[in-house]
């Protein structure tokens, strides 16, 4: 006993020491707020960083979950989005007139999908039999003529463009009665080629390409582009001139598809006479 | 007794001058001389270590209670005082000294006692100061300001004490 306190006397310094600064201490932490805050709560910082660190890798663990869970989620709010829905609103511009019978109708139509580079580009629009649009109506853009519809379902139809192989559009010169087929030569989606006028034509540099208004197709008029150049193919009398369509395809959003309400007359005597001729 | 009555003298004033002016004594926020602690340094070699963590205890409470810092101040006073002893052990020989020789500026002469002040000021105010903070990554910004701190305080340290060096030796 005599020696545990000869013990403690001796190095009473270091015990007192040990005494005063635990009471301190506890004092510090006991009754001043941030002290015992940084001192109980496992935001200390060094934890925490711990904590961070573990947390970290079991974010990385779960990446492929997280993915998941977030792609799912995509897929929810984006069938919530607007866009997603069809847009089945259609405004057909018509004037109801008592005196002069409207012949041509324009349903107005969004693009949905279009081909540029092909050799063959089709348009894809979200109108349909639906808004009544048939195959073989014409379709006009801001600028000028775009195509030809080609197939038509209850609410898309696909054009059938200025740039494809099969598609002629009889367009002619603005001013002069000649006309003859637009062809697309396949390279460049500006340029198309105007054939079958006669070469006896004093062509002017910029002069107008219009359609010709022959045919059920489109109404006589519609700018198509404007001359680029000409020239004689091959020593032939017919001139082959390039055309710079006024359309841009690229920059293409809406369009308008024309309704020729007389084109099924039209068409049907058209037909007598091809039969009156057989017989 | 006379030492008593000093002493106690020497608490008063010292915290009395620490609460009401040093603590407006603030420059650039950086700089709070804690002259304070010469209260403890001037304590007579004999004091028993219970006395001396005590006294060191009740001053550093004293000051907490003050300025509402409950223990801060007392955890680096027996800190302080912890160094004190250690300090005094390997530097002094106490049989070379008469009877009660006080740790002053006047008897243990400047170079002693200026080491003296320096190591204990600045391992008071570093404990201080961080255990103020709080944070361990928060010492190397704190560090500047236990320098300045304790230069200042060292420098009042050496001011009070020639005053008493004055008097001493008019006597």
């Amino acid at each position: 006993m005599l020696n545990l306190w000869r013990f403690f006397s001796r190095f009473s310094a270091f015990f007192l020491f040990i005494i005063y600064f635990t009471t301190s201490i506890i004092l510090l932490v006991r009754n001043n707020d941030f002290q015992r805050a940084s001192t109980f709560n496992s935001s200390n910082q060094y934890i925490g960083s711990i904590y961070q660190k573990v947390s970290d890798i079991n974010k990385y663990l779960h990446l492929s979950v997280v993915n998941d869970s977030l792609a799912k989620e995509n897929v929810t709010l984006r069938n919530q989005l607007k866009s997603s829905f069809f847009d089945d609103s259609v405004v057909i511009k018509a004037v109801n007139d008592t005196i002069n019978r409207t012949q041509y109708e324009y349903i107005v139509g969004e693009v949905v999908n279009k081909s540029i580079t092909s050799r063959n580009n089709y348009i894809t629009i979200n109108r349909g039999s639906r808004h009544g649009i048939k195959k073989g109506m014409g379709v006009i853009g801001p600028n000028g003529v775009v195509g030809i519809v080609w197939n038509v379902s209850d609410d898309f139809s696909s054009i059938q463009s200025i740039l494809h192989e099969d598609t002629r559009i009889t367009s002619s010169i603005e001013g002069t009665p000649y006309f003859g087929p637009l062809i697309w030569e396949g390279d460049d989606p500006e340029i198309v080629t105007l054939t079958d006028i006669p070469n006896q034509l004093n062509l002017k540099p910029n002069a107008k390409v219009v359609t010709s208004g022959y045919g059920v197709i489109f109404p006589k008029g519609i700018l198509i582009g404007t001359v680029l150049k000409s020239g004689v193919k091959g020593g032939g009398s017919f001139l082959d001139i390039s055309v710079k369509l006024s359309t841009s395809f690229y920059a293409l959003q809406y369009v308008y598809v024309i309704k020729n309400n007389f084109a099924t007359e039209q068409q049907i005597l058209e037909v007598q006479n091809k039969k009156s001729v057989n017989e | 007794m006379n030492k008593f009555i000093i002493n106690t003298l020497r608490f008063l004033i010292l915290v009395f001058i620490q609460i009401f002016l040093l603590k407006n004594m603030v420059i650039y926020n950086l700089n709070v001389p804690y002259l304070y602690v010469l209260f403890i340094l001037l304590l007579p070699f004999e004091t028993p270590n219970w006395l001396l963590f005590f006294l060191a205890f009740l001053i550093g409470i004293t000051i907490d209670v003050f300025n509402d810092t409950l223990g801060l101040h007392a955890t680096a006073c027996s800190i302080l005082a912890l160094v004190r002893i250690l300090f005094i052990s390997i530097t002094v020989q106490k049989d070379n000294y008469d009877s009660d020789p006080e740790p002053s500026l006047s008897i243990m002469g400047f170079r002693w006692f200026f080491f003296y002040a320096l190591i204990l000021t600045l391992i008071h105010h570093f404990f201080l100061l961080n255990f103020e903070v709080f944070k361990f990554s928060e010492i190397p910004s704190t560090l500047s300001r236990v320098l300045l701190s304790s230069i200042f305080t060292v420098i009042l340290i050496f001011v009070s004490e020639l005053l008493f060096y004055r008097k001493k030796q008019r006597k």
